[in-house]
């Protein structure tokens, strides 16, 4: 068993993080398997427990070290990083891993089309063989950070003629080829956060297919579940809305009645014990990947998170009456805490619909966890051609 | 960060209480005591302490006990919580003997944790860390004080100094109150006689808060159990019970009442865990752990309860049916050790938000 604080000095030691520039000191990170330490040696991990990744970020928290831009790369780093090490070549895993770390290369996710959200198995994107390359056409949509992105993960079409579970194939796409048209969606907050993203004659080598043809279901799900975790884990007590709310109240007097004060302090006790929750949910996974448990913290992050940006602005009525700036831009990160309380209140609306709905997650509790019976589905067993859309 | 999750050593505990409590408990028992508050509940205590050990679980081997910590006892009150089994084990083995063995008792400890003997706290069964108040002659409602031995009641000594006192049972007048969970029957205690100094002073101070501070963070362990067993009957019957030709459990509106419910559960289950861990451990974010405990798993068992019986239709409205047992010792956990209001003014004051 490797001595993780060792380790860490060892990298501190080598790469002083006052110095250091960010994407280096990254880099050796990486080397040094403090990424993930849950990830296999020579992945950026160790092999240890996810739970005792915080060991590591503690430390690299307290002296200021730089540390991975989540903000810019979530898709990057809570979502392609896991799919790619449970089930990319190990050619990929060393093309795309490091990168991805020390942020150089940003990750999107072209998942979601108009007639494919929360079905997202009935994606009709089609991928046709081509010799040793795969030919791509389709229309994604709400693809977050697409105009910031370097590769997308990509779920396609790969067999119309079987049921659509099984005939969908994931990929890795670099976003510089021909073919690929990026559209900017404004969306509620005045911002285009997200993407429309036209794939025309999109040319995939096939050594960047992740997995078996056919088997693209199977994968995504890793990223989903994986995907789930990356939102409903908040780490530190006050993190997040609440944090807003709790330092406005403390630095500021005017704001304190005796009605504010009993849903501050429910909304307190909440998002603890969901963070608790999602602490013992980490200490649970150990080396394992998520499961379909994972929802259940991605439904409390989004009720909680809109719930409490809302209260954050009946908290300073005449400040909840203003707007930052309407004017559309194309932000760098998506960050949900930025501008605003307005901002805030608005793009927490997104929280109960990205990454599956609020509702999708109360039906994968019912029917994974729990074992009630599955929902009437009159495309089962059907071909996806066959299927009326 | 606590560890959050159970270790095998408590995992062999818990199929050990589940197996002498299905041996030793009917299940119609719980109901029965509405009817029959006398019906002679010592036989399922004597099987739990006696092959268990769970009397002493608390106590050191030095004093004859298990030697074990606040961890094992909660997942002990998560298996009791399930049945709501009538023993005095949260007011007894863990309040009553937290404050013994706080106040530095040698002497009442062995017998409580050979399970001989039993003990209560005399406070009234809503008391918490830091704002109770010594007792003057009659106090109510007590839980635990019916049919123990000893009563361990905080009093006014000379110059106004506290003093924890030991009394034997026939020292105090202790009357049955009709009560809303007949499972953890209350009592009106009344102490007359002079009884025998425990403790004095700061002391007996810390007896008293360690020990309400042990059952906060250990009551949210039974309300967990409760619930759990309220959300896991509740999806068998959904899964059964047939209406409009389909078992209910495939209707989406049940099935989101019950995803719901088990989010709710999940996160029952991380404060339960934090509290009893960070007792455990001593850590010094326990008291916050405490509060936020309290806060929020005495609501969340209320709710377990009620949808459960919502979700049973007329069957759960039935005496027949345990959900009502279950429900009313989910309402009366809600208000014992402080209710979630309380607790949330409390915690306010831990983490530096002032209500003004
Ligand atoms: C801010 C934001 C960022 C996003 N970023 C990305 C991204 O980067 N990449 C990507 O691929 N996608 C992204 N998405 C898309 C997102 O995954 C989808 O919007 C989501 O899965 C829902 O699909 P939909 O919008 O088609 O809604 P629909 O599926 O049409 O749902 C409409 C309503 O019907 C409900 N509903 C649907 N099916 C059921 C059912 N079986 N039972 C009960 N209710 C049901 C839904 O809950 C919802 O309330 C993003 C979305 C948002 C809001």
């Amino acid at each position: 068993m490797p001595d993780l604080q060792q380790r860490v000095d060892e990298l501190l030691e080598s790469h002083d993080p006052e110095t250091t520039p960010r994407a280096i000191f990254l880099g050796a990170q990486y080397d040094a398997g403090l990424a993930w330490v849950h990830f296999p040696e020579g992945l950026g991990g160790l092999g240890l427990s996810r739970g005792r990744q915080s060991e590591v970020d503690d430390r690299l928290e307290a002296v200021g070290a730089p540390r991975p831009d989540v903000a810019r790369n979530a898709i990057g780093l809570g979502m392609a990083a896991p799919t790619m090490v449970a089930f990319g070549t190990p050619e990929m895993q060393q093309r795309y891993l490091r990168p991805l770390f020390a942020c150089t290369e940003i990750w999107c996710q072209l998942f979601s089309e108009p007639g494919a959200g929360s079905d997202l198995a009935a994606v009709a994107t089609r991928a046709v063989p081509d010799g040793d390359e795969w030919v791509v056409d389709g229309q994604k949509v709400w693809t977050s950070g697409a105009h910031n992105a370097d590769f997308a993960i990509l779920v396609a079409r790969t067999d119309t003629s079987v049921p659509k579970h099984a005939g969908l194939t994931y990929f890795v796409l670099e976003m510089n080829v021909p073919g690929i048209e990026i559209r900017p969606l404004r969306q509620i907050t005045g911002e285009a956060e997200f993407n429309e993203v036209f794939l025309s004659g999109v040319r995939i080598h096939d050594r960047n297919r992740v997995g078996a043809v056919g088997e693209g279901w199977k994968v995504a799900t890793t990223t989903l579940n994986n995907e789930r975790v990356a939102i409903g884990a908040g780490n530190e007590r006050e993190a997040g809305q609440i944090g807003v709310v709790t330092q406005r109240w403390r630095r500021d007097p005017c704001v304190r009645t005796p009605g504010n004060h009993a849903e501050l302090m429910q909304w307190w006790v909440e998002t603890e014990v969901t963070r608790l929750a999602g602490e013992r949910l980490r200490q649970g996974l150990e080396v394992g990947q998520p499961g379909p448990e994972s929802s259940a913290m991605k439904l409390a992050f989004a009720q909680q998170a809109q719930q409490v940006s809302g209260f954050a602005l009946e908290l300073a009525p005449e400040e909840g009456l203003t707007y930052h700036d309407w004017s559309m831009v194309r932000p760098e990160t998506g960050s949900l805490l930025g501008h605003g309380p307005g901002f805030r209140y608005l793009r927490a609306k997104g929280n109960s619909i990205e990454g599956g709905t609020s509702e999708i997650m109360r039906n994968i509790i019912a029917e994974r966890v729990l074992g009630l019976p599955p929902e009437h589905r009159p495309d089962k067993g059907i071909a996806f051609k066959d299927v009326p859309r | 960060m606590t560890d959050l999750l159970y270790t095998d050593v408590e995992e062999s505990l818990r199929s050990s209480v589940r197996s002498t409590l299905q041996r030793s408990l009917d299940e119609g028992l719980a109901a029965r005591l509405y009817d029959e508050p006398d019906t002679d509940t010592s036989p399922i205590w004597q099987a739990l302490a006696g092959q268990i050990g769970l009397a002493g679980l608390l106590v050191p081997e030095s004093l004859g006990g298990v030697g074990a910590g606040p961890r094992e006892a909660a997942v002990v009150l998560e298996e009791l919580g399930r049945t709501v089994a009538p023993v005095p084990f949260l007011t007894s083995s863990v309040i009553a003997t937290t404050a013994l063995l706080t106040a530095g008792d040698e002497e009442h400890l062995p017998a409580l944790a050979a399970g001989e003997r039993t003990a209560a706290l005399v406070l009234p069964w809503t008391a918490r860390r830091g704002t109770w108040a010594c007792v003057q002659g009659s106090v109510e409602p007590v839980a635990g004080a019916l049919g123990a031995d000893l009563l361990v009641v905080p009093t006014t000594g000379e110059g106004g100094v506290t003093s924890l006192r030991a009394y034997e049972s026939g020292e105090v007048e202790v009357e049955a109150i009709t009560s809303l969970d007949m499972t953890r029957p209350l009592a009106r205690v009344t102490v007359r006689g002079e009884g025998v100094e425990i403790a004095s002073g700061p002391t007996a101070e810390a007896a008293v808060d360690a020990a309400l501070a042990a059952g906060a963070a250990l009551l949210p362990s039974e309300q967990l159990g409760l619930a759990q067993w309220c959300l896991e009957t509740t999806v068998e019957y959904a899964k059964t019970r047939v209406q409009f030709a389909r078992p209910i459990g495939s209707f989406q509106a049940i099935k989101h009442r019950l995803a719901d419910l088990y989010l709710l559960l999940v996160n029952t289950q991380a404060a339960a865990r934090h509290a009893a861990g960070t007792l455990a451990d001593d850590d010094p974010d326990q008291h916050v752990a405490q509060a936020v405990a309290q806060a929020f798993c005495g609501d969340a068992a209320v709710r377990a309860a009620e949808e459960a019986l919502q979700l049973h239709g007329g069957i759960g409205m039935t005496w027949e049916h345990p959900v009502h047992t279950h429900l009313k010792r989910a309402k009366s956990d809600q208000l014992a050790l402080g209710t979630p209001e309380r607790h949330r003014a409390d915690l306010a004051g831990l983490v530096d938000l002032p209500a003004s």
